[in-house]
């Protein structure tokens, strides 16, 4: 590693870019060579550190598996509806809060404050709401991801250039059109950023209901995994979530930046 | 924001949203008590807020409230340490920053707290695993903002340095670290709120500690009323302190 301790930019761009590549690839190597021996060494608990060629198989007989596939479209299918949901919700208490600052002082403190607070907690009322199955867990969903929504909505809104809403009002469009033809999009950036961290807390908040009560879905197969002790099973299910939700969450913010491109 | 005109103007607003808070709770009681929500879902407001003095005397919120209140502080130690440790390496190596500044990025949007069930193997059903799972959940973004802002130094206090011949640590603690500082705080602030989410809802989840479990005791008790208030404490809680880290990050950034 080259201890430079410079500051400035250094200039060297082509060859850093394979030196950087070389960097990862021996990171990379590094701690799977560190776990493999850590698994060897027997420090740790047995089964709590497996050794690699365990995971990898668990991980490849996960992927076999038909259940796992149709765990995983349970868990599609309550993290997608409460996105639609809260989403929705979301959308439109944002366009409502950004557009009127009487409204915005009024009521944005509460979402506001409420935003950063764990959602998990009101799964028991969501239970009682909307009993055990997939309702309490898309419930989950819905709350978790309708705050960002809407603050990202809200303050989308206030940044709209002042311009194009004298426009659409010189045109005396109604406020559908306004909604329609100007507000959504000339928001497409911060509604797509929004959507971004709602849809990780919608996966968050569905993927722990799941994990405290349920009987399917994937949270339940990493809650079962630890119940029965399978360590390289839950190893492969967190590695299947992690990939998949860091995956969509770079889809979706892809499709931000394409869009913002485009607008130019 | 601030100022004495424009706090006198929100005042309008601020009393119309509380006074839809209250009609809206009015409205529920009044549904409740004429049968239309069914009060063995939704207890009356009137009864939950009796029920506060309750959950706070008998459940030994005192004692709860220290205990989430030591594994956060923990959490936040250990994120400070670390995160800003690990921040000023990325920014000293610069290829190590090149390498993993994305893997990082891509920490902080993934859902850490899962991996729960795994923490719960190695460190046991203890308060370690909860200041573990609160130290994972908010390491990304001290790190990032660390690094922010040591490279966001102004070029010009760089310079000064350098003309002055400073030593590579008085070049850290002279100039880059003061002038990183807010970007430092803005990191440790959200970290600390990650940190605080993933506590109080591992604490749920694993039915074990401070006032996360408390909801889940009393919803296992089907304690309605209890749950309700518990919720709503803890709900306040969290927004206490997330008003005290955005006073704090105010007071110590120097205004503009």
């Amino acid at each position: 590693m080259a201890h430079t301790g410079q500051l400035t930019a250094s200039p060297l761009r082509l060859p850093g870019l394979s030196r950087v590549t070389l960097l990862r690839i021996a990171i990379i190597l590094a701690v799977l060579a560190i776990w493999e021996a850590v698994a060897a060494s027997g420090l740790l608990f047995r089964d709590v550190v497996p050794s690699l060629t365990v995971i990898a198989r668990a991980l490849a007989s996960l992927l076999g598996e038909e259940g796992f596939y149709w765990n995983l479209g349970v868990t599609a299918g309550e993290v997608g509806t409460g996105l639609v949901i809260g989403g929705f919700a979301g959308l439109v208490v944002g366009i409502v809060l950004g557009g009127s600052r009487f409204l915005s002082r009024a009521f944005e403190p509460y979402i506001y404050y409420l935003g950063p607070t764990p959602k998990i907690i009101f799964f028991p009322v969501m239970i009682m709401w909307f009993g055990v199955g997939p309702g309490s867990k898309v419930a989950m969903g819905t709350i978790s991801c309708f705050f960002p929504i809407a603050l990202s909505v809200a303050a989308g809104m206030r940044q709209i250039d002042g311009v194009l809403i004298r426009v659409g009002r010189s045109f005396r469009a109604n406020t559908w059109q306004m909604v329609t033809k100007i507000y959504l999009p000339a928001m497409r950036a911060p509604i797509v950023n929004g959507v971004r961290l709602g849809l990780g807390v919608a996966i968050i908040g569905t993927l722990l209901a799941e994990t405290k009560l349920s009987n399917r879905g994937i949270g339940f197969l990493i809650i079962n995994s630890y119940s029965t002790f399978n360590m390289p099973r839950m190893y492969s299910l967190l590695i299947a979530v992690f990939v998949l939700s860091i995956g969509v969450n770079a889809l979706v913010s892809r499709l931000g930046n394409l869009e913002a491109v485009k607008r130019r | 924001m601030n100022g004495v005109a424009q706090a006198q103007k929100r005042g309008t607003p601020a009393l119309l949203g509380l006074a839809v808070l209250i009609a809206a709770l009015a409205l529920i009681e009044l549904l409740i008590r004429a049968g239309v929500i069914n009060r063995f879902i939704v207890p009356l407001p009137s009864e939950i807020l009796a029920s506060f003095k309750r959950v706070v005397v008998e459940e030994g919120i005192p004692e709860r409230f220290w205990l989430t209140l030591r594994e956060a502080f923990w959490a936040t130690l250990l994120l400070t340490v670390f995160g800003v440790g690990l921040g000023v390496l990325l920014h000293r190596v610069r290829i190590l920053r090149l390498a993993t500044e994305t893997w990082v990025a891509a920490l902080a949007s993934a859902p850490t707290v899962l991996m729960y069930p795994l923490f719960l193997v190695i460190f046991g059903r203890s308060a370690n695993t909860i200041i573990m799972m609160g130290f994972v959940a908010g390491l990304a973004p001290v790190i990032l903002k660390t690094v922010e802002g040591l490279a966001g130094t102004r070029r010009v206090l760089i310079d000064v340095a350098r003309s002055f011949k400073l030593t590579p640590w008085q070049l850290y603690w002279k100039i880059l670290f003061p002038a990183a500082l807010p970007s430092i705080f803005v990191g440790i602030k959200l970290g600390m709120i990650f940190a605080l989410i993933n506590i109080v809802g591992v604490e749920f989840l694993i039915n074990f500690g401070g006032l996360g479990q408390l909801i889940n005791e009393l919803a296992e008790r089907y304690d309605l009323a209890g749950t309700y208030a518990a919720i709503c404490f803890v709900i306040l809680v969290s927004v206490l302190f997330f008003m005290f880290t955005e006073r704090l990050e105010r007071w110590l950034t120097p205004a503009n």
